[in-house]
């Protein structure tokens, strides 16, 4: 239970992937200029985390391990997200058309997110050890893959929120547009450091 | 050879990835704590870069229009397991103190994009200048960040102590630090660039 909640604050607050370990920056200053892309992205970052999580923790565990080619990892997880990205794509395509139009042009962009391979890397690091999966990886793992993904909507959301208003504000000519951004991502930063002092 | 050196020397500052194009940001804030990792992440980034490009610009005739971007993703990854390898075998302390983000060169927006943008549109020689000179560029731009942060962060520089004057200012070698010097930076050059013009 305890470790339960630790990767659930953990990854909301504590790790933030964006603000504490960098991953998914690009998306994060590309798209955060108005709230409603930010939902969608969001969304569709959530959605591509946990299926991806899903089948790389399987292919893992049941194929690079036994057969001892781990190795080959960076390799097979970069083709499983692209491919289930797609694979993804092309569902909602067919399914249902009123997410695809939220969701459609913000999909093919989470291939090379890095945020994505970053925490199904993660999940195979933590939890296996010497090529065993530890108690209960399967849920860790897509436990750690959904909140990372909260966590990663979260912050766009905030962040999107304060560049709406930071347009309308008077910044110095060579700061506007990224660079005030980034400042204000370090700021935030700052402020959510103080979930550090969470003891869990 | 003019032409050559020119594709070379765009990368380094005309469009340096970090600062104009503003491409591969992950890697460059999270390895920027120290100049030693920096120097590392950089030579890893420059290698994958120039024999990613060199292998893509070879095969742009063959490869469908339409699965273009998993084509370029294997090529990078390949490059990548091998620059992975190699650390773990030669260099296990560069490799423990970059961590993730050796194998998340395979998503650093800055190879794909030089794949997408130059390498499967030209020949040969001219891509893997082109790579090797936004790899050189990628480098120096760490090396600035990290020299910052590691000698106004935590009083030291590639791991030495260089003074014992001051309190370091410890911010700057945690998360929000990398993030504002960044943005100052990016700032500032653009300053430097508007003056100029």
């Amino acid at each position: 239970m305890d470790k339960i909640v630790a990767i659930i604050i953990g990854s909301l607050f504590i790790n933030n992937f964006i603000l504490f370990k960098f991953l998914g920056l690009c998306p994060f200053l590309g798209v955060s200029k108005q709230t409603k892309p930010a939902v969608s992205m969001g969304l569709a970052v959530i959605f591509v985390m946990v299926s991806s999580g899903l089948i790389t923790w399987l292919v893992y565990r049941f194929i690079l391990l036994p057969l001892h080619i781990d190795y080959m990892r960076t390799v097979t997880f970069i083709l499983v997200i692209a491919t289930s990205v797609q694979f993804i794509e092309m569902v909602i395509l067919k399914t249902s058309p009123v997410i695809y139009r939220a969701l459609g042009i913000y999909l093919p962009l989470i291939t090379t997110n890095c945020a994505v391979l970053g925490v199904t890397v993660l999940n195979s690091n933590e939890f296996f050890s010497a090529g065993k999966p530890v108690n209960g990886s399967f849920g860790y793992a897509i436990l750690q893959a959904f909140f990372a993904g909260v966590g990663f909507m979260f912050v766009l959301l905030l962040m999107s929120g304060i560049r709406e208003r930071l347009e309308l504000a008077d910044t110095p000519e060579s700061l506007e547009g990224l660079p005030i951004a980034f400042i204000v991502a370090s700021i935030m930063s700052l402020a959510f450091m103080g979930f550090v002092g969470l003891k869990i | 050879m003019k032409k050559l050196w020119f594709e070379f020397i765009k990368g380094v500052w005309r469009e340096n990835p970090i600062f104009f194009i503003v491409l591969g940001l992950c890697p460059a804030l999270a390895v920027s704590i120290s100049v030693n990792n920096a120097l590392g992440m950089g030579l890893a980034v420059t290698f994958v870069l120039g024999c990613s490009n060199a292998i893509i610009s070879m095969v742009r005739n063959f490869i469908p229009d339409k699965i273009r971007i998993p084509c370029f993703i294997v090529v990078i990854a390949t490059f990548v397991s091998i620059v992975e390898m190699v650390l773990k075998a030669y260099a296990p302390a560069l490799d423990r103190s970059l961590g993730i983000f050796v194998p998340l060169i395979v998503v650093n927006c800055i190879i794909l994009g030089r794949a997408e943008a130059f390498a499967s549109k030209n020949p040969f020689l001219p891509s893997v200048f082109d790579g090797l000179g936004m790899g050189a560029g990628f480098t120096l731009a760490l090396l600035l960040i990290s020299f910052i942060r590691e000698t106004l962060g935590s009083g030291k520089l590639a791991g030495y102590s260089i003074s014992h004057q001051f309190e370091p200012v410890l911010v700057l070698s945690l998360a929000p630090g990398a993030l504002l010097v960044l943005g100052l930076l990016i700032g500032g050059i653009r300053w430097i660039k508007s003056l100029r013009s």
